[in-house]
């Protein structure tokens, strides 16, 4: 089973988004996500600059994948996606498709590809129609439970699918994308001129009910969950459901040890605590036993 | 341009064909569509009648098959799809690929629209789905500038359909999962975005609470108007302020926009509120069916327009509408 690191959702200065991935760099995680997802307007670093961290990634022995954006809404967007089509096909790099624009693109210039959560694959026929088309590798989308895990898993095997799975385990799910800026909106800015505020929130800018439980993160055009999901103690069932691929989204605390703590599990260590003694926030495992994603199921593996 | 009406049940679809829609959409009685609500939609018998209904006056029908279907309930999909077949209906309103799939290979001269939950904003997108699976509409999601709108107009590889009035959706559709996220149930799994069965209202001392599953979406004070708990138009706090952090409770209107919808070429306007009455079906279509008309001759004189727009906002959430994002500073 390999570990992945997703593609960053927030907007780190660029000198951070360095050092951040210099780290990355000595971690034990087998494939890295790297790229802007989430808004056009974050430019911090251009395509050329992520080039060079992935070189240096796959100097260290990394496999590397460029990250398509979610939401494209212009042709601006759709140039650029096509300039990170041609970039990952010189350098031989695989696309993470994040929408049905990078699917279109991809399969006409016959680069092969993974689908992020956001591509909406929720049964075999519909996986098998991208398989054909050049899909690799695809990312089980998060509302998803581990019954319909299980059932899309036998539907690889008896049909004899090749493509890896990958499961979204570690960090606040993405839930949804608007044209609208949230972080602007707070801020009462306008999405054209937003200052680039997303910048002062790390992790995001947390959004809570009035009685104070954490609903959502706001990141931007993007929300996430307000709790973190952690299917740590999950990994022996995605072991033996064949899962492939595990991902754990970056988060600006403690990243080490996460990817860390994920590591020995797969190697069979059994800690003693099973949650992740590593951060202050709020777990959830819903969506995993076809609950509400908000909820902590205590599962007993 | 066509003017695409909702039927949520029979007599709703009655009133859009009498008061001058072009076509309208209906669901079946289950999952497989993205507006499942108890005591709404269609059974065979109710379809049947709908169908005949509408196409023997020159109106036609679409159903929508919307939502995304897992594997262990696979044939519910598929048997709607045979289902809308049978029934004759003028084109299938698909989201999943695989469902979209099944239906160009099953069933190919039967048209396939592409839903709004489909979530194409780009021509790139519009021709994957176009060349994959030979759709002739789409349905455009309601992230767009109407600028962002007139490139795709001018490119796009098949007809685009756009929402002309009722409930904002501030979300890509078919990519929200929201809902779930508190109730299990979203439009993508189970057709329902903040479902009832989550709902509990309560008076307090602090003012009426309205909870979805658990989760207080809002409180409202004596004397201000509570609308129905959509989850992402609740009040909320983020740092010291509690306000909609999303979005407000208003509907979308782009009565405005009409004239230039029609000069882009946009081939249909689309009503949402297959969950409203059928007097709000007939006095929507009956001010939309007019505007239409208007439009299509002449330019409106301001009053007439003024009528209009008073005449929708009675029906709007809040009494609002918006532009939404066809609006740039909307966002």
């Amino acid at each position: 089973m390999k570990l992945s690191l997703g593609p960053l959702l927030y907007y780190w200065k660029k000198s951070e988004v360095e050092a951040f991935y210099e780290q990355v760099s000595q971690w034990p995680v087998e494939i890295v996500y790297l790229g802007e997802t989430v808004c056009a307007r974050r430019r911090e670093l251009k395509l050329d600059d992520w080039a060079s961290i992935a070189n240096q990634l796959v100097q260290a022995g990394k496999q590397v994948v460029l990250s398509s954006q979610t939401l494209i809404e212009s042709e601006g967007d759709l140039k650029q996606l096509m300039r990170l089509v041609d970039l990952a096909a010189s350098q031989g790099w695989q696309v993470e498709a994040n929408d049905q624009s990078a699917l279109q693109l991809l399969s006409e210039a016959e680069v092969p590809f993974v689908s992020g959560p956001a591509v909406n694959i929720y049964n075999p026929r519909t996986l098998q129609r991208l398989v054909n088309l050049g899909l690799q590798r695809w990312c089980f989308p998060v509302e998803l439970s581990r019954e319909t895990l299980a059932d899309m898993q036998q539907a690889i095997a008896a049909q004899g699918m090749q493509v890896e799975t990958e499961v979204f385990a570690y960090g606040h799910l993405p839930l949804a994308w608007s044209s609208r800026c949230f972080t602007a909106r707070y801020h009462d800015l306008p999405k054209d001129r937003c200052g680039f505020v997303c910048q002062q929130y790390q992790d995001g800018l947390l959004m809570r009910s009035q009685e104070a439980q954490d609903v959502f993160v706001l990141n931007g055009i993007q929300s996430l969950s307000g709790a973190c999901c952690n299917l740590a103690d999950q990994l022996p069932l995605m072991q033996q459901l064949q899962v492939d691929v595990v991902r754990l989204s970056p988060q600006a605390q403690s990243m080490a040890e996460v990817v860390s703590h994920f590591d020995q599990l797969r190697h069979g260590w059994t800690p003693l605590e099973t949650t992740i003694p590593l951060h202050d926030q709020l777990d959830c495992n819903g969506y995993w036993f076809g609950r509400p994603g908000m909820e902590q199921v205590e599962s007993g593996r | 341009m066509e003017l695409v009406c909702p039927a949520g049940n029979l007599p709703a679809l009655k009133k859009a064909v009498d008061e001058g829609a072009d076509a309208v959409y209906f669901g079946f009685q289950n999952a497989t569509n993205a507006r499942q609500f108890i005591g709404l939609n269609f059974n065979d018998k109710r379809a049947r009648e709908g169908v005949d209904y509408a196409q023997s006056r020159g109106c036609r029908v679409f159903c929508a098959i919307n939502t995304y279907p897992q594997p262990s309930r696979w044939s519910e999909w598929t048997g709607a799809v045979d289902q809308a077949a049978a029934l004759g209906v003028d084109a299938l309103i698909l989201a999943d690929m695989g469902l979209l799939d099944y239906a160009a290979q099953t069933y190919p001269d039967l048209s396939r629209h592409l839903s709004v939950q489909g979530s194409a904003t780009s021509r790139a997108a519009l021709t994957f789905y176009q060349q994959q699976f030979g759709i002739k509409r789409a349905v455009l999601p309601r992230v767009l500038s109407i600028a962002q709108v007139e490139d795709l107009a001018k490119q796009s590889p098949v007809e685009l359909e756009v929402f002309a009035f009722g409930s904002l959706c501030i979300m890509a559709e078919g990519r929200c999962y929201l809902s779930s996220y508190l109730t299990d149930e979203s439009p993508n799994t189970r057709g329902a975005c903040s479902p009832a069965k989550a709902v509990r209202w309560q008076e307090t001392d602090a003012g009426l609470e309205a909870r979805l599953n658990g989760v207080l979406i809002d409180r409202f004070l004596d004397g201000e108007k509570a609308g129905y708990p959509t989850l992402c138009k609740g009040r909320f706090a983020v740092g010291d302020e509690t306000y909609h952090a999303l979005e407000e409770p208003v509907s979308l209107s782009t009565l405005d926009l009409l004239p230039k919808l029609q000069a882009m070429g946009i081939a249909a306007v689309k009503i949402e509120g297959r969950q409203r009455s059928p007097a709000y079906v007939a006095q929507v279509t009956q001010v939309w069916r007019q505007a239409i008309d208007k439009a299509r001759t002449s330019a409106a004189d301001p009053a007439q327009l003024q009528r209009w727009a008073g005449q929708l906002s009675q029906l709007s959430e809040g009494s609002l509408t918006t532009l939404g994002a066809y609006h740039r500073k909307w966002k």
